[in-house]
């Protein structure tokens, strides 16, 4: 397969920074193979946003390299720029023009010839569902519809590689999903994806998964097999009353610690059969009443935790 | 090429589409300079005249009578008072009812009929120091004319039998402002403000504005080149420039008067090469301006030396050296020159050539550094 995007310890210190404070990017590397949804996840201020910028040639970085569809970022930005898709994670449409109005700039600006345009962008109404909006000022779009539009900009010019700067950051969960769906049919027109995003549970939906915290990247990897490499299982329980569970949840030392999620309590164990059988007893004795206590899938969350605990107690 | 002037162009045909669709700047822009040519044309250059003024003639002769109607058929005052004695004049001067004031004693007639001195107080509100200048030249030159006059009946009287006159007779003549109206000092200083600083704020927003929405992040990675996107950008704004500076010749001369004596291509030109270094300046604001506040603070450094220090409100020649000399690093300075010599006194290209050459320079230099230095990386 080939590489579309290839970052060597990519490093960006900023001038803001205190000298000899962790940089922003630390030592990054990364392979995107050709055709790959791609995510990068990880908490805000984790370096998601710098990286994605040095990738698309806004910014410089203070060391190292990258290169997307084997252009240096350094020297070769304008070849870069006419194949590459950015979407920026604040709005960046211009909001008194219509949608309409801010399509075709981008499209002149990308050098997209008048003949082709009209049937490009008619294409990517109908497939961000613009169609009837067309001539709406982008600043009275909701969230989800100004996320959209700013897709569709970023896909004009047909992009070989579409970078996406957390696009479901303050959208509702059902343009979320929408978002989703859109960049799936991205990836099957053949176009190589890479977004972030600060949602554990949008990694599942990649092909590639990087995790990115405090500027590095903590492991890389399918979710499956992140999720399978990962020492523990989970256990997830729910009880009344929730004071009981845990104070018994509390004295259980499963191995890797426990978090609410929601009304259950998710423990990471070791040895999931002993610990189940440990706190049925103890619930038990403590006259809790048990309406699930099973094991559970682990997900990218628990994934990530473990890792930046792992990460901390290192330091 | 005719990619970059195809991006060019979509850059320009964008920012109109920005300036028609903020129709509260479109206004501003259009109404601004309109409106401070008729502040300065009625508020600001009114040229002193009609001074109140207190009389308190206890002479009752006609001689002073004769001295209170040359100070008030001059224009420059106006009898608005009469007075009983000297302290219901100062106590109308506190009171700022009028600026001037004038005691003729009750010995005055009788001291300059008997071929004596005849000795007047004349006062004078100093706290507006324009007024009091006036006032001050104003009496004293109608005084010394009458006291003149006098002199000479007397000695005619005395019977020398020679035909007297006054031996220095100064003729005056103002050349190229012939009305001394302060107007026509005005409309070309303000053909300058408009090109300086509505060229310079308005490019300087555009730019910045788009840093503060986050689409310059957007426009970065479109293959739209530094030199396509400045040049897109300042286009529109030289169009707007050049509507306000004909509007401004336009009502200036229709409305007050003031015609253009020489060629007006030869100030559109010129005009155009001040726009690029206006504009330059603007370009460079932006370039460390991260708001349009911040933008707008910049640019008042630019501004209040160039309405002061430039000549434009106050002459340069009553200023200190050191400001005299500031002002020549203003290119505002060589420019104030240019648009005066050409409206007021019809100079041609040759005889402005010492102006014409700095300001030329200062422009290009700017213009091009700006766009130059402008870099498409945040």
């Amino acid at each position: 397969m080939a590489i579309s995007v290839e970052a060597l310890l990519l490093t960006k210190q900023y001038s803001s920074q205190p000298k000899g404070s962790r940089p922003a990017l630390d030592a990054v590397d990364l392979h995107v193979e050709a055709g790959q949804l791609y995510g990068l996840v990880g908490p805000d201020g984790a370096g998601k946003t710098t990286l994605l910028r040095i990738l698309s040639t806004v910014m410089n970085p203070t060391s190292g390299s990258a290169r997307l569809m084997g252009y240096d970022v350094n020297k070769q930005a304008e070849q870069i720029r006419s194949r590459l898709g950015y979407m920026p994670q604040a709005f960046s449409l211009y909001p008194d023009l219509s949608v309409m109005e801010n399509l075709r700039f981008f499209a002149d600006i990308n050098g997209v010839s008048h003949g082709k345009q009209k049937s490009r962008i008619d294409e990517l109404l109908e497939f961000a569902r613009l169609t009837d909006f067309t001539s709406r000022r982008s600043e009275n779009l909701s969230g989800g519809m100004r996320k959209k539009l700013a897709l569709a900009c970023a896909l004009v010019h047909e992009p070989e590689i579409l970078l996406l700067d957390e696009p479901t950051t303050g959208v509702d969960p059902v343009s979320r999903r929408e978002l989703w769906q859109l960049l799936a049919k991205v990836i099957q027109q053949g176009v190589t994806v890479l977004v972030s995003t600060p949602y554990m549970d949008e990694a599942e939906r990649c092909n590639m998964v990087s995790i990115i915290y405090q500027g590095r990247i903590l492991t890389t990897g399918a979710p499956v097999d992140l999720e399978r490499q990962m020492p523990f299982r989970i256990v997830e329980v729910k009880a009344k009353p929730r004071g009981t569970l845990r104070q018994v949840v509390d004295k259980i030392d499963g191995g890797y610690g426990w978090r609410a999620v929601g009304d259950r309590l998710r423990l990471s164990v070791v040895d999931p059969a002993g610990v189940q059988a440990r706190i049925k007893a103890n619930l038990e004795t403590a006259g809790a009443q048990i309406s699930i206590l099973r094991e559970a899938r682990i997900l990218m969350e628990d994934v990530f935790i473990y890792l930046v605990e792992q990460q901390e107690k290192q330091a | 090429m005719r990619q970059s002037f195809r991006r060019m162009m979509t850059i320009v045909r964008k920012e109109w589409l920005h300036i028609i669709r903020d129709p509260r700047t479109l206004a501003l822009v259009i109404v601004l300079p309109v409106m401070m040519l008729f502040l300065l044309g009625y508020a600001v250059a009114n040229d002193v005249k009609d001074i109140p003024l207190a009389v308190a003639d206890l002479s009752h002769t006609d001689t002073s009578r004769t001295l209170v109607d040359k100070l008030t058929v001059s224009e420059f005052f106006m009898y608005t008072h009469a007075a009983q004695s000297e302290n219901e004049i100062l106590a109308m001067m506190d009171a700022g009812i009028v600026k001037a004031g004038l005691y003729i004693p009750e010995s005055f007639g009788r001291d300059v009929s008997t071929g004596g001195v005849g000795t007047i107080q004349f006062y004078i509100d100093g706290s507006n120091p324009t007024i009091a200048q006036t006032a001050q030249l104003a009496a004293e030159t109608i005084s010394q004319s009458m006291s003149q006059e006098i002199l000479i009946k007397r000695l005619e009287r005395s019977g020398t039998g020679m035909q007297l006159g006054l031996p220095v007779d100064v003729r005056m003549r103002y050349l190229y402002n012939p009305d001394m109206k302060r107007m026509n000092f005005m409309i070309p200083g303000l053909v300058a403000i408009i090109l300086q600083v509505q060229t310079l704020l308005l490019t300087a927003f555009a730019i910045v504005r788009e840093r503060e929405q986050g689409t310059l992040e957007q426009l970065i990675v479109t293959p739209v080149r530094s030199w396509e996107l400045m040049l897109g950008k300042i286009l529109p704004f030289v169009v707007v420039a050049f509507v306000n500076v004909v509007m401004t010749v336009a009502v200036g001369a229709i409305w007050f008067g003031v015609d253009v004596v020489g060629s007006s291509a030869l100030l559109a030109g010129l005009s155009l090469i001040f726009l690029l270094g206006s504009l330059g300046l603007g370009v460079l604001i932006s370039n460390i301006s991260k708001t349009q506040m911040q933008a707008m603070y910049l640019a008042s450094f630019i501004m209040m030396p160039s309405f002061i220090l430039a000549g434009l409100l106050f002459p340069r020649e009553n200023m200190p050296w050191l400001a005299y000399y500031a002002g020549y690093f203003l290119p505002v300075t060589y420019f104030l020159e240019i648009v005066r010599g050409i409206i007021l006194k019809g100079a041609d290209f040759f005889t402005l050539w010492v102006w014409i050459w700095p300001m030329a320079v200062f422009s290009i230099v700017v213009f091009f550094a700006s766009v130059l230095l402008f870099h498409k990386r945040l």
